[in-house]
């Protein structure tokens, strides 16, 4: 799905998840690794507020990876 | 044994009527053998009798599928048959679809098996080898000999009414079809096994084959995050409570527009998962733990981006055919394009 919405927009495409093995076997070009499978953009376990930074930090760094330009499949560690 | 009844199903080619010129032809019958059909009633020996040939070309069947398909079914059906051999169609791609396509269709409508041959990527594999048995060829017909030979061997254990075994002993193209059966070495050995070969540089089986996948070229990054209209889409199940479009909880074959425009968070009472493929108390709890509306509102509010697009996407991704996923990611792509999108945040679980 990432892929096919990427190559049809022409637009870049930011994958949040948690196996990053299988974003790169999908062919995510943009990829954040998440908190955890069941909640990839949160962290319920630091309260609301911990869980509300954590979600915070990841779609920050989403967008910056959305701003960076890349040639090949990039993990964006942090 | 009674002698079983074969019908062969070949080209215009095949049939000796001509090539491109004559590709246009009807479907038509004959009794009895007709090109390669007389090696496959040789070699299937004393078990079986190939009753009747049915001719169709290749142009006429991909042009008019529907109406060849009902033709060539009526043609097949009179011979009153036990099983259908179609082709080989090495790597024609319109013979390895009207192969593929009749197969499928005769033994849905019949109950009777078929087979045919094809190169591995002939288009014709991709789209029937689920509905027919497709025996792996060479790409011309200088390899008749040998695929006639492993069609009429798969054709025979057919015609005794032997169990098959799994596609790569029987020498047929993988069904994709997944048999349960109790093996006498544990998964733990079989396992550890594997991962020795593995090291030691030794070829070996595995026992789920991964589907191989495909790269895009990675699109140009945002240059003015100011202006920039974002959308979200995620594979992780969250939809309205009730799941209003009855997306499937697992193998799903759909996904759900909703519009977010009016919403700055999600919540329990509105919103919910329903995958199947993960412990969904936190997300039933906080959808935004996979569907991050809360905060990307609060960015759009603090403007660090111009707009978030007023619709999310989502679908359930367990189990879910990859030719789905992709016909989604297309369709939601071509939407996100016409409607000015900038660039796509999707979360997965």
């Amino acid at each position: 799905m990432v892929r096919e919405i990427e190559n049809a927009a022409g637009i870049p495409v930011v994958q949040i998840a948690t196996i990053v093995p299988i974003m790169l076997t999908v062919g995510a070009n943009r990829i954040i690794p998440g908190v955890a499978i069941p909640h990839p953009t949160g962290d319920p376990g630091r309260g609301p507020e911990g869980d509300r930074a954590v979600r915070r930090g990841l779609l920050e760094r989403a967008l910056r990876a959305i701003q960076t330009p890349v040639s090949e499949q990039t993990v964006f560690k942090s | 044994m009674m002698t079983k009844r074969v019908v062969c199903y070949i080209n215009q080619f095949f049939a000796g009527l001509g090539g491109e010129e004559q590709a246009h032809v009807p479907p038509s019958s004959k009794a009895g053998t007709m090109g390669p059909a007389m090696q496959i009633d040789n070699l299937l020996g004393e078990d079986a009798e190939v009753v009747g040939t049915v001719i169709c070309g290749d142009s006429y069947y991909g042009e008019n599928m529907e109406k060849a398909r009902v033709e060539c079914l009526e043609l097949v059906s009179a011979f009153g048959p036990d099983l259908l051999i179609a082709g080989p169609a090495f790597n024609a791609g319109r013979y390895g679809v009207a192969c593929g396509d009749i197969c499928k269709e005769v033994s849905e409508r019949l109950e009777i098996p078929s087979i045919t041959g094809m190169f591995p990527e002939n288009p014709g594999v991709e789209l029937y080898r689920s509905g027919t048995y497709i025996v792996p060829v060479a790409d011309s017909a200088r390899g008749m000999k040998n695929a006639l030979e492993a069609i009429a061997t798969l054709a025979g254990k057919m015609i005794r009414g032997e169990k098959l075994g799994a596609a790569e002993d029987e020498g047929y193209i993988s069904r994709a079809i997944r048999k349960n059966f109790f093996h006498e070495v544990s998964g733990a050995r079989r396992a550890v096994d594997m991962l020795l070969k593995k090291l030691d540089g030794v070829s070996f089986n595995t026992e789920y084959e991964m589907p191989v996948f495909k790269r895009v070229t990675p699109a140009p990054p945002v240059m003015d995050m100011s202006k920039a209209t974002i959308a979200l889409v995620s594979s992780g199940g969250i939809v309205p409570r009730g799941n209003p479009d009855h997306i499937r909880v697992s193998s799903a074959e759909s996904y759900g527009v909703y519009d977010i425009s009016k919403l700055d968070d999600l919540t329990p009472e509105v919103f919910e998962s329903i995958h199947g493929g993960y412990d969904r108390v936190w997300a039933n709890e906080d959808p935004d733990t996979v569907l991050p509306l809360d905060i990307m509102r609060e960015m759009e509010k603090e403007g660090v981006f111009a707009k978030l697009y007023d619709h999310v996407f989502t679908t359930t991704g367990t189990g879910t055919a990859v030719s789905h996923a992709e016909r989604f990611g297309r369709e939601i792509g071509e939407r996100l394009k016409k409607d000015g999108v900038d660039a796509v945040i999707l979360t997965s679980t």
